[in-house]
């Protein structure tokens, strides 16, 4: 098998050729890194390569040959965004502030990575603190979308996504604030998933907004993110916000819906505030093609309303800001980072001002000021107040939602993906493109988001939202493996075996 | 349009700590105030009789034992601090010399 052909399958191809020994991870490994140093000088998905990662798959092979008893992800190698915290490598979250900043702890969900014995490639970029929809706010220059080069890869999670559309990677794991997971996903062709709020541990997460933030899988197929939410899904003592219950096997529940090939008795919700103005002509009309090819299969497609998503946005931009300003108080310059004493020295609050206006880039410093006055006495009923209200509204919404449907669906971004440049100086337009992600935020409930084919006018991936009650990521799992499975029927082929390819001789 | 000045930016840079330039302020104020006018469209539906949710999954009086878990030594946990003594982080002075 070529290096070509190994990072091409998908992570449970992978897994299966590693059990039956019929590859190393060694190999594997090698044929990513060598993946990585080919493309990256054009994509730019990773901050840090790891220096261990063919030590560690070295040492799988050498347990596996040995007999030992491996979870079955063990040998297949994963990149992880760089919010996380790695013990062994640097985490930054995209900002100068954090530049060379080492962890002396390893946040839950790559513990558990390692423990199921994964291989970590490396760090990938990411929107200063997870603030941006484009990846361009990173400190560290901006991820570009493997199907045009020119192009967003979206965000935050821009540099996770690219890396698996560009076959840096089998597997990444993400965080979703407002859509940081899912609308990466859709415009580079990808499949991400967001939990169930506390279906995943946050600590060692880089708190952004913590009462939204969710650790999700980043990957090419709704198998490889059920199998890899089964690895870091779960109770965690360390996070007081981590659900206690027992979960199911999401990759049972994925590998029924792909066998089963049918919807029926399914009823699928169309939410009718999250389409139509506003929404690219080529989005629109794959969904339409979307929601026949279920009804086809079987689904009973049923419109509903959810009236104060209409509100979502502006909710999201008064919690979000409020939250990360508290958060973000923790980098000031005395336990980590980095300190800039101000010419002529100055007291500990004139060091953390420097500090933080070197630091920050201009997107974390609009949201930290934002969220400064969003919490200020005489505002802070009339906007924080009201947003929380908003979030009742909005759980209120999904609550009878569910009652006429078991999954409800919306396009995961309103367009394809824009061009680099093009809203960078426009934070409202840039704030829309989270417009049908933000509403499962605000409410806790799971989303995922699957390729739903190419826009005919522009020839870029799109991508169709799922989403569920809260706890029922397993429905997720198993609805979007169906569907993943009637779209590519319909098509002939997945959409990621049609992405550009990138060095001579690639295809 | 909603009356934020560069004066109100100028504090709320104070209060957040961070040295903003003066471009920074008048760029951040006609900003904010593009973007709060937007945002303010919350106190439309939010009614007297709507309760707030600060939390998505609900959960109270989440506790543990008592007893001591796994904590950081204190070498890793000045490893990171840009200035330290070997136990201790090291700040510059608290207060200025009018004070």
């Amino acid at each position: 098998m070529s290096a070509g052909d190994v990072i091409r399958l998908s992570a449970a191809q992978l897994a299966e050729k590693l059990t039956a020994g019929e590859l190393s991870s060694v190999e594997a490994t090698q044929a990513y890194l060598d993946r990585i140093e080919a493309v990256e000088p054009r994509v730019n998905s990773y901050l840090h390569i790891s220096k261990d990662a063919l030590d560690t798959a070295a040492k799988v092979d050498s347990d596996r040959a040995a007999g030992e008893k491996l979870g079955p992800l063990a040998g297949v190698p994963i990149a992880i965004k760089d919010v996380l915290c790695t013990q062994d490598m640097p985490t930054t979250a995209g900002s100068r502030i954090l530049e060379g900043w080492v962890p002396p702890y390893d946040a839950t969900v790559v513990a558990r990575l390692r423990r199921a014995r994964l291989v970590p490639l490396g760090k990938t970029n990411m929107d200063e603190f997870a603030m941006g929809s484009s990846t361009e706010h990173s400190a560290y220059g901006p991820t570009r979308n493997p199907w045009d080069l020119d192009r967003i890869p979206g965000g935050s999670g821009g540099g996770s996504a690219a890396a698996i559309a560009a076959f840096q990677a089998p597997l990444a794991l993400g965080s979703d604030t407002g859509g940081s997971i899912r609308q990466p996903g859709a415009v580079t062709g990808t499949v991400g998933m967001k939990p169930t709020y506390g279906g995943v541990s946050r600590y060692g997460a880089i708190a952004l907004a913590s009462s939204l933030d969710q650790v999700g899988p980043v990957t090419r197929t709704v198998l490889d993110a059920a199998l890899l939410h089964d690895v870091i899904g779960g109770h965690d003592p360390r996070d007081s916000t981590s659900i206690p219950d027992a979960w199911p096997s999401f990759a049972d529940a994925a590998r029924r819906g792909a066998a089963s090939g049918s919807l029926d008795g399914v009823r699928v919700g169309v939410v009718k505030e999250l389409g139509g103005d506003g929404f690219q002509q080529g989005v629109s009309e794959r969904f339409a093609q979307a929601l026949e090819v279920m009804e086809k299969a079987g689904a009973q497609i049923v419109e509903v309303s959810a009236p104060h998503f209409t509100y979502a946005i502006a909710a999201y931009y008064l919690i979000l800001p409020a939250e990360a300003s508290s958060n973000l108080a923790k980098f000031d310059s005395v336990r980590f980072g980095m300190r800039v004493t101000p010419p002529g020295g100055g007291t500990v609050e004139d060091v953390m001002a420097a500090t933080r206006e070197l630091g920050f880039g201009p997107e974390v410093k609009r949201r930290v000021i934002l969220g400064t006055y969003a919490l200020s006495a005489g505002y802070y009923d009339a906007y924080y107040g009201s947003a929380q209200k908003v979030r009742t509204l909005i759980q209120r919404d999904f609550a009878s939602a569910f009652e006429q449907a078991d999954v409800l669906v919306s396009p995961a971004a309103p367009t394809t993906a824009f061009k680099l440049g093009e809203k960078l100086e426009d934070p409202l337009a840039m704030y829309l493109n989270d417009v049908t992600t933000i509403p499962a935020n605000l409410a806790g409930v799971p989303g995922m988001s699957i390729p739903m084919g190419l826009a005919p006018e522009d020839g870029l991936p799109t991508g169709l939202q799922l989403m569920a009650p809260a706890r029922a990521d397993a429905r997720l799992y198993e609805v979007g493996a169906t569907v993943e499975a009637l779209l590519e029927q319909s098509w002939g082929h997945s959409i990621l075996s049609k992405v550009p390819a990138l060095v001579g001789g690639d295809n | 349009m909603s009356e934020i000045t560069t004066e109100q930016v100028a504090h709320l840079a104070n209060l957040a700590r961070i040295a903003l330039t003066t471009e920074e302020i008048e760029k951040l104020t006609g900003e904010l105030g593009v973007i709060i006018d937007s945002i303010a469209t919350v106190s439309e539906v939010a009614t007297p009789d709507v309760p707030a949710t600060s939390h998505p999954i609900p959960m109270s009086n989440v506790f543990r034992e008592d007893v001591v878990g796994a904590t950081l030594t204190t070498e890793q946990a000045i490893a990171g601090a840009p200035e330290h003594d070997g136990s201790r982080f090291r700040v510059s002075a608290i207060l200025g010399e009018e004070q």
